[in-house]
């Protein structure tokens, strides 16, 4: 089957200049299991829109690097 | 694929699925109960901040506290509200056993509002007695209960998802599931399982189009209900859908439970109450649904008459703890209290006794119809439950689950079982570019709306029927590239579960009840010479779902149901 990849706005916003390499509180605390490591630059960034704005990830980060903003389609 | 999967075996006296408000509770009762067992709760994300109460709560919805009201006034109105519908023991329970609740909860420091003289200060939202306990520094409830697991020495396995529990000789023997981050292959026996899983929240599509936008905290897709009913056990009252009004759009609670008590009022475009009772029931939503469509919505939850400290107090409230979000949800609007009604809607359906009543037939100890298999919480038939009734239950099964496997042994897991349940989880791993679980799930929930959502019409709800059986092999079609889709994929399946009990069980029930939480155009009257009972179904040997009525035990406390009638509109 064919597959596409397709802009979407994603609800969750890091800071990378803020987001710690070692940590990752964000991710372990999230209930959907969305947010990840890039990798290649060892910041938190969603991996998957599937976001209840429920807002663990913003008030555990310990630098303030996570803004949760309300998902587009819901604004 | 499936050959490559690793394996890891566990083993626990009592497995708790799911560590939620009722599952965490569980643990530590168990624990209690008897300290040299072994307890495990697995969990599909993270104890420290899942499920509904991830983020706190703004208030206790069903406090029976000494002084201010009785478990049997408690029983009474919940019998009035759910239209008689009620397991009396059951519902007594919370009433009798949620004050103890409450003190150990706040002996473990979590905080409810006393007044000045140092007693509780409980707010009326019901419509006779006064039930809701303000929690304004209830944020930090998951934290508390974590931490009190840890001290308890339950184990706690995180990111796992239970698919199915495993049942030999007529007895829960233990669970699989897998790693949502790893993908393994999780098998655990245990001598006692006890279902934690919380509401069906994704079974309708919310109006905003987004999957996730939901009241209930989305992880929780009727996994349990789906679980419960591949396992041999009864559920109840499936029919009996749970609807809501709230924020249209964010879809969380406007709330009249903060702030009713405030002053604030459920009224129509014309500024005019409508209601006379902001307690969320059927028989509410139904005058929703009527005002809607009455050319006098939309209908707005009003704090523009109260005084600027009364509406910062409401604030104080609403921004910290349950849903904080909404503030910058009225922010990107630009909209405020002091200025703005909340504008309100009537929510997509999904399946909770926690709010309503459709749940895992259980009775006033915690017990499913199958032995060994127990459920509290969201999941279980305890009508309008809410969370000190999940906590109650959650206490219940522990502590039963201890006495049950006294003198128990593990039984081996059938191998042919495990394997065509590790095929069933890892096929869409097989094929990546299978179409992806959001689409799937989608039009599921999509078909949910078009065929499910009251009123109910019988002649499309054979037809949503009818989708939902074919559905089946749609799912076959889903593919996933790693653990965490094949998650979402596996969570479609539960879902159609859901569907097809809820299609089912809202055609096996020939009448109306509950207001719009069953309100059938074709038999549009409440008709309790017939169905004055319990609608039960689950899954025959050679997998078939057959519903059946189920008597009403004799009341406890008693009340004439054909007297006392829930009525809350204001004429
Ligand atoms: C927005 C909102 C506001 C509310 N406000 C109030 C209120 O003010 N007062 C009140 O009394 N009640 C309120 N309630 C209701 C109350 O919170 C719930 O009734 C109660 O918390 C339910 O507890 P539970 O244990 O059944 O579910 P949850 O606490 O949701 O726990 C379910 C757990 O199971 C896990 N899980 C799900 N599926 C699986 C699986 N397959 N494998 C492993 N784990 C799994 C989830 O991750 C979660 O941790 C509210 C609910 C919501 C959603
Ligand atoms: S807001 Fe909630 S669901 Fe969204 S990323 Fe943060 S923790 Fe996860
Ligand atoms: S919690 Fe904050 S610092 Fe830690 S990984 Fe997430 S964004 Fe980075």
């Amino acid at each position: 089957m064919a597959l596409i990849n397709q802009r979407v706005d994603v609800p969750v916003i890091v800071d990378e200049s803020k987001c710690l390499e070692k940590c990752t509180a964000c991710i372990e605390v999230c209930p959907l299991d969305v947010l990840a490591k890039n990798p290649d630059t060892g910041k938190a960034y969603m991996k998957y829109d599937e976001c209840w704005f429920c807002l663990p990830c913003e008030k555990e980060c310990p630098t303030g690097a996570i803004t949760v903003q309300i998902p587009f389609l819901l604004r | 694929m499936s050959t490559q999967v690793n394996t890891q075996w566990m083993r626990t006296d009592v497995l708790i699925i799911g560590g939620g408000t009722a599952g965490t509770m569980a643990a530590i009762k168990a624990r209690q109960a008897n300290p040299e067992a072994d307890v495990l709760i697995l969990e599909k994300a993270n104890i420290r901040r899942s499920g509904a109460i991830a983020m706190g709560m703004d208030g206790v919805n069903t406090a029976v506290i000494p002084g201010h009201s009785t478990p049997e006034q408690y029983t009474r109105e919940v019998t009035i509200a759910n239209d008689g519908i009620v397991n009396q023991a059951a519902v007594y329970q919370t009433g009798k056993l949620g004050f103890d609740v409450i003190q150990e909860l706040e002996s473990w420091g979590v905080k409810f509002q006393k007044d000045p003289q140092g007693n509780y200060d409980l707010k009326q939202v019901h419509r006779v007695g006064k039930y809701v306990l303000p929690m304004p520094e209830g944020k930090d409830l998951k934290t508390i209960l974590t931490r009190q697991v840890k001290r308890h020495k339950a184990r706690v396995t995180n990111r796992v998802m239970a698919t199915r529990v495993l049942v030999r000789n007529g007895r829960a023997i233990g669970a699989v599931g897998f790693d949502v981050r790893n993908g393994d292959f999780i098998v655990i026996q245990a001598k006692a399982v006890i279902l934690c899983t919380g509401a069906c929240g994704r079974l309708g599509l919310p109006a905003s189009g987004y999957l996730y936008g939901t009241y209930e905290n989305p992880t929780n897709a009727g996994d349990g209900y789906s679980m419960a009913y591949h396992a041999g056990a009864e559920l109840s009252n499936i029919e009996c859908f749970q609807i809501n009004p709230l924020i249209k759009d964010y879809n969380g609670p406007a709330c009249a439970y903060v702030a009713g008590p405030l002053g604030a009022q459920t009224v129509n475009a014309e500024g005019y109450r409508f209601i006379n009772c902001d307690y969320w029931s059927g028989q509410m939503m139904l005058e929703v649904w009527k005002e809607l469509n009455s050319g006098k919505g939309p209908v707005q939850l009003k704090m523009t008459h109260l005084d600027n400290d009364t509406i910062a107090e409401i604030e104080s409230v609403l921004w910290a703890n349950e849903r904080p979000s909404r503030e910058r949800f009225h922010a990107g609007r630009g909209e405020n209290y002091r200025t703005h009604g909340v504008e309100m809607n009537i929510s997509e359906i999904g399946l909770c006794s926690g709010h309503s009543a459709s749940g895992v037939w259980v009775n006033e100890k915690a017990e499913t119809t199958v032995p060994g298999l127990y459920a509290a919480g969201d999941m279980a038939s305890v009508p309008h439950n809410y969370m000190i009734g999940a906590f109650v239950f959650g206490r219940l099964a522990g502590e039963n689950a201890i006495d049950y496997i006294q003198d128990l042994d593990y039984l081996e897991p059938d191998p042919d079982f495990l394997e065509a349940e590790k095929a069933r989880i890892y096929a869409p791993l097989n094929q990546p570019n299978g179409i992806p679980h959001t689409q799937v799930e989608y039009k599921l929930r999509r078909l949910v709306n078009d065929y499910l959502q009251p009123p109910k019409v019988s002649h499309k709800m054979e037809i949503g029927l009818q989708n939902f059986v074919r559905y089946q092999e749609t799912l076959q079609l889903m593919g996933a590239r790693d653990p965490h889709e094949l998650m979402r994929c596996l969570e479609v399946h539960f879902i159609r579960d859901c569907a097809e009990m809820a299609a089912r069980a809202s055609l096996y029930r020939r009448e109306s009840r509950w207001g719009l939480y069953h309100y059938c155009v074709d038999y549009p009257e409440k008709n309790n010479q017939e169905w004055f009972c319990h609608v039960n179904l689950k899954k025959t040997e050679v997998g078939e779902m057959v519903l059946f009525k189920r008597p009403i035990d004799p009341y406890i406390i008693d009340v004439d149901v054909n007297r006392e009638v829930y009525d809350v509109a204001v004429r």
